[in-house]
């Protein structure tokens, strides 16, 4: 058994070795997780800067990509070792999981009170639905006490994208983008019938479908009976969701949506359009960078989802991209506050625009930005999106609407069947949950 | 036995033919398994704007200044030693311990034998999704959150199901007579193991080694559940770097894969040297 | 102690380790996952409601998807058992002669497990491309441009295009571990069967096979696990459509878990794909042993 005792014994200290090799860490810094890969160096930079100013040390922590960050918030929160600022990546009831969870600050007074040298109250500086998709309404679904609960880094809208070359090349104005449906669909029978492609756009990715579909429900019928549908007051059944479904059928018929679009995941299709591969594209802000680093002479354009009515507005998409949170349960909340009031001032903002490109998170940004970008930002102030509702769809409802609207694309379903099967859904939906509230 | 000359000619074409088609067939899969190393080997030397529309097999002009771009920015210096270090510790653990516990399976008769290798082996049959959260407050209940020890037992645990059923397999395969006459010669349990089951064993441990090395190396998903300080972290790590939450660096990224993957080719090369056609049957007769 | 008492010591020694590291690792995430599948907890709350096996109902009674999502497993692993495993049998065959370049070709076949998903996604996206992928400019190069189309993205074909990724990603493993386990046979007994004139047919029926049937279970079993549980391939393809075409088990309590934070369904989705899982193996184990009796 000689042997065994040395490779036992030898095992036993390199494991144990292997123990002792964590850092240790000093107790009076300010942790940030986060899962932007691209700003990371950034983010470092600025932690310099913050502490070359008030001598308090921030420590930037990249966990990356964004489902493993995800799973890492989660798990640290079932331990109580989340970090003094971090993230949340999700739906609006996870934010408010957390929230009741005791892991989020909150930051009303904070956010109310004045700052920098402009003498406004903080959440003035922002763009009013960045600080939206981080607020929580009065008598919201989730028993939240209404309030803001984040900060907001960026902001970016979702809006149709076209090529201009394109549009010259096949005869079409490219300063005149179709607003209406009518008109989009008559441009793509002009590009189709000079032997251009038409719209890519990553449908593989549920929540792009989701995007556009309830745009063109909130034109057509307003945003209050999109949310009584959710409600369960209207049914899906409704004239205006068969129309919005006929929409996608209309696309699919007039081969408007390129082939291989339904499963493209955004990455593809961000690729198809910067190679010219497709006329239309539908995508955030953001993608405005991607499309310089892959194709820097790109001509193209931006303009808001085409409306079907004219009786009321187009709604697009947008709010903030990125928020970061305090935790609740910090003992360096102050520090955590003073830092991202800091990292939220012009200066910084500038920067982060500046190195980064996104759209900055304050109205003051508007200024500093240009081209393309300009014509996202131009739809700032009248986004909306899924965080600011204050009713939301059951999520096995939403993605057998979604789904649905894959298979008209397809051609596989009809839209009524597919707004038949939603409605079916959802009233079984909702049965679960009278039963769930008579039974308590 | 004796055939007529064209008897043998006619032997020797169809073997040809055979032949001829068997390498045919081989070179197709073989260029269908290199073509996408290939391709990110190319595209490692393009440039972000032409790496989709630059069809070429090898770039007119390469960019060979993405790799020393892609190993400075990735910091790849201290992950590659990270994870040399990790690879090296799971799979020697894993070695270990699986044959250990394999051959106490196969050769060793206790109490539970049966059921105990039903339910080791079951875990690795039932998948759990969602056990991430248990993993966690396991790790942090014993204080590993955050540190290397923390990383490398629970994927020593990952490799056990697999490496035990793997290697029972093989210890299965061996003739009882070589451990009886050890036994005659007076070898103890251990010794019979370690000197003669083992290097008998030598393919299995081979592959188990592959397997490891390939699931360590690659291996993120739980470097960021249990790892926070960017000292410790793995390779894997390095190739975030060039994948923002929008923007995708596509040169810089495959060239970070093409330098992550070569390592792997590499054990896996020496470790065919050594599983050649190796076991002697002298043994079974001697 | 007698030597039968410091066998047995001996016995649990050896296995120690590995009981201790399965107990801590395993079994404690595994009891945890089954608490979790008796609830609605959303992975995140403090609260957790007990919900009993209502989970388990609603998945077995009233929820098709999942089903749907099991058939296209189901048939993907068919594919993998049958194709993938020939195929790399065959190519484990010739390697283990000493054929030219054999070597090589051990190293390129074992490429395609190896290369980051990152890749094979990219590529393979490229390949199946609907207007400018390789398989549609190969197609109509020889003529068949007829049948050209989003491969991913149509209804007929997009599952069999995803089966093809994997079938091409996963032929390596059953590669290394038949060619391992052909490698283990002693050369002695080839030579001494070919002295006695037995031609390779037979010597492949009466001396290779049966001493490769436990090898062939482990490859049958490890394709099934790694089949069944296909996630990354279908995330970089096709997200499961279009519509429910391309989803599978994973996919779907991966949305579960993501998209709705429904933790507790999930792992109650979780223990019923292991518990089937457990089931198909045990019956490979059951048919071996059956065959290996005849």
């Amino acid at each position: 058994m000689k042997l065994t005792g040395k490779v036992l014994a030898f095992f036993c200290l390199v494991v144990f070795f292997a123990g002792c090799l964590a850092g240790k860490r000093p107790s009076n810094e300010v942790t940030v997780w986060h899962w932007m890969s691209d700003r990371d160096d950034v983010f470092r930079d600025l932690a310099g800067r913050f502490e070359k100013e008030t001598g308090i040390r921030v420590r930037f922590e990249l966990l990356a990509p964004s489902e493993s960050y995800r799973q890492r918030i989660r798990a640290a929160a079932q331990t109580n070792m989340l970090p003094d600022i971090f993230g949340v990546l999700g739906e609006k009831r996870d934010f408010a999981a957390y929230i009741r969870s005791g892991f989020v600050k909150d930051l009303t007074e904070e956010m109310s009170k004045q700052t920098g040298d402009r003498s406004m109250a903080w959440k003035d500086t922002f763009f009013e639905k960045a600080i939206a998709v981080n607020s929580f309404a009065a008598d919201n679904e989730f028993g939240v006490e209404a309030g803001i609960y984040g900060v907001p880094l960026d902001a970016s809208t979702i809006q149709m994208i076209y090529n201009k070359q394109i549009y010259k090349s096949a005869g079409l104005d490219p300063e005149k983008p179709p607003l209406t449906w009518k008109e989009f669909v008559e441009h793509n029978r002009i590009l189709k019938k000079e032997g251009y492609p038409g719209f890519v756009s990553g449908f593989g990715e549920l929540w792009m479908i989701e995007a556009m579909a309830s745009n063109w429900a909130m034109n057509l019928m307003g945003e209050e009976k999109v949310f009584d549908t959710y409600r369960g007051l209207v049914p899906y059944t409704a004239h205006e969701w068969v129309e919005v479904l006929n929409l996608f059928k209309q696309m699919a018929d007039e081969g408007i949506l390129i082939d291989g679009a339904v499963t493209m995941v955004n990455k593809t299709a961000e690729q198809t359009f910067v190679n010219e591969r497709a006329t239309y594209a539908f995508n955030g802000s953001w993608s405005v960078n991607i499309y310089r680093g892959m194709n820097p002479h790109l001509d193209y354009g931006s303009f808001p989802v085409p409306a079907i009515s004219s009786a009321r507005p187009m709604r697009v998409w947008g709010g903030s991209g990125s928020s970061l949170v305090v935790n609740n349960r910090s003992p360096r909340q102050e520090e955590a506050v003073r830092f991202l009031r800091w990292l939220t001032a012009e200066d910084q903002q500038r920067y982060l625009a500046q190195k980064t490109e996104d759209l900055p998170s304050i109205r003051a940004g508007r200024e500093w930005v240009s081209g393309v970008q300009a014509q996202f930002v131009s739809s700032i102030e009248t986004v909306t999106h899924p965080n600011m509702y204050p009713v939301h769809e059951d999520p096995a409802v939403q993605e057998a609407f979604l789904k649905g609207i894959q298979y008209i694309l397809i051609g596989e379903k009809t839209p009524e069947e597919v707004a038949g099967q939603t409605q079916r859904l959802k009233e079984k939906e909702l049965a679960k949950t009278v039963g769930m509230a008579t039974a308590s | 036995m004796s055939f007529t000359q064209t008897e043998v000619n006619y032997e020797k074409i169809k073997h040809r033919t055979m032949s001829f088609f068997i390498h045919i067939f081989l070179v197709l899969v073989s260029v269908s398994c290199i073509f996408p190393l290939w391709w990110a080997f190319a595209s490692s030397l393009k440039t972000q704007e032409t790496v989709f529309t630059d069809h070429s097999l090898f770039p007119a002009s390469p960019h060979w200044e993405n790799y020393a771009n892609a190993w400075t920015k990735a910091d790849f210096g201290l992950y590659f030693l990270n994870s040399l270090f990790y690879t090296t510790i799971v799979v020697i653990g894993v070695l270990l311990i699986a044959s250990m516990a394999a051959y106490a399976f196969s050769r060793l008769r206790f109490f539970g034998k049966n059921i105990l290798f039903f339910i080791l082996i079951s875990t690795m049959l039932i998948p759990i999704p969602g056990s991430f959260v248990a993993l966690y407050v396991v790790l942090n209940k014993m204080h590993l959150i955050n540190t290397r020890l923390g990383y490398i037992l629970p994927q020593i645990n990952a490799g056990l199901a697999l490496g035990i059923f793997l290697m029972k397999t093989f210890f299965d395969q061996l003739p009882k007579e070589l451990e009886d006459s050890a036994a005659i010669d007076g070898c103890g349990l251990f010794r019979t193991y370690w000197y003669i089951a083992l290097p008998l064993a030598r393919p299995a441990l081979a592959v188990l080694v592959i397997f490891n090395v390939l699931a360590v190396w690659n291996e993120y998903l739980l470097a960021m559940l249990v790892l926070q300080d960017r000292t410790l972290m793995p390779l894997q790590r390095g190739l975030m770097a060039f994948q923002g939450v929008h923007i995708t660096q596509y040169p810089l990224l495959m060239a970070g894969i093409v330098i992550t993957t070569l390592p792997i080719l590499f054990v896996y090369l020496l470790l065919q040297k050594h599983t050649i056609n190796g076991i002697s049957g002298g043994l079974v007769k001697g | 102690m007698n030597p039968k008492t410091k066998q047995i010591a001996a016995s649990y020694v050896f296995i120690l380790p590995a009981l201790f590291l399965f107990l801590v690792f395993s079994v404690y995430p595994f009891f945890k996952v089954f608490q979790i599948s008796a609830t609605s907890w959303d992975g995140i709350s403090p609260d957790a409601a007990f919900v009993g096996w209502n989970n388990f109902k609603d998945i077995f009674f009233d929820n098709p998807v999942f089903w749907l999502s099991m058939k296209n497993a189901f048939f993907i692993t068919v594919l993998a058992l049958t194709i993938q495993n020939l195929l790399a049998l065959f190519l484990a065959f010739l390697c283990d002669r000493d054929i030219r370049g054999g070597n090589i070709y051990r190293v390129i076949f074992y490429l395609p497990p190896v290369l980051s998903g990152i890749v094979v996604g990219l590529i393979w996206n490229w390949i199946f491309d609907g207007n400018y992928g390789l398989l549609n400019h190969f197609l109509a190069f020889i003529g068949l441009g007829d049948i050209c189309r989003a491969w991913l993205a149509h209804p007929q074909t997009a599952l069999w295009a995803v089966a093809v990724i994997h079938l091409w990603k996963g032929f390596g493993w059953g590669f290394v571990i038949l060619l391992a386990g052909l490698q283990s046979i002693p050369r002695e007994l080839y030579e001494a069967a070919r002295v006695d004139g037995a031609n390779s047919w037979v010597v492949f029926k009466n001396i290779t096979t049966p001493l490769m049937i436990p090898v062939f279970i482990l490859v049958s079993i490890l394709t099934i696990l790694g089949t069944m549980q296909i996630f990354d391939i279908i995330i970089a393809t096709t997200g499961g459509g279009p519509g429910y075409h391309t989803e599978v088990p994973m996919t779907r309590i991966v949305a579960m878990i993501v998209g709705a934070s429904k933790l507790g369904y999930a792992c109650a989705m979780g223990v019923i794909f292991g518990l089937i899982l457990l089931v198909l193996s045990l019956m490979q184990i059951r048919a071996s042993k059956m065959m290996r009796q005849v």
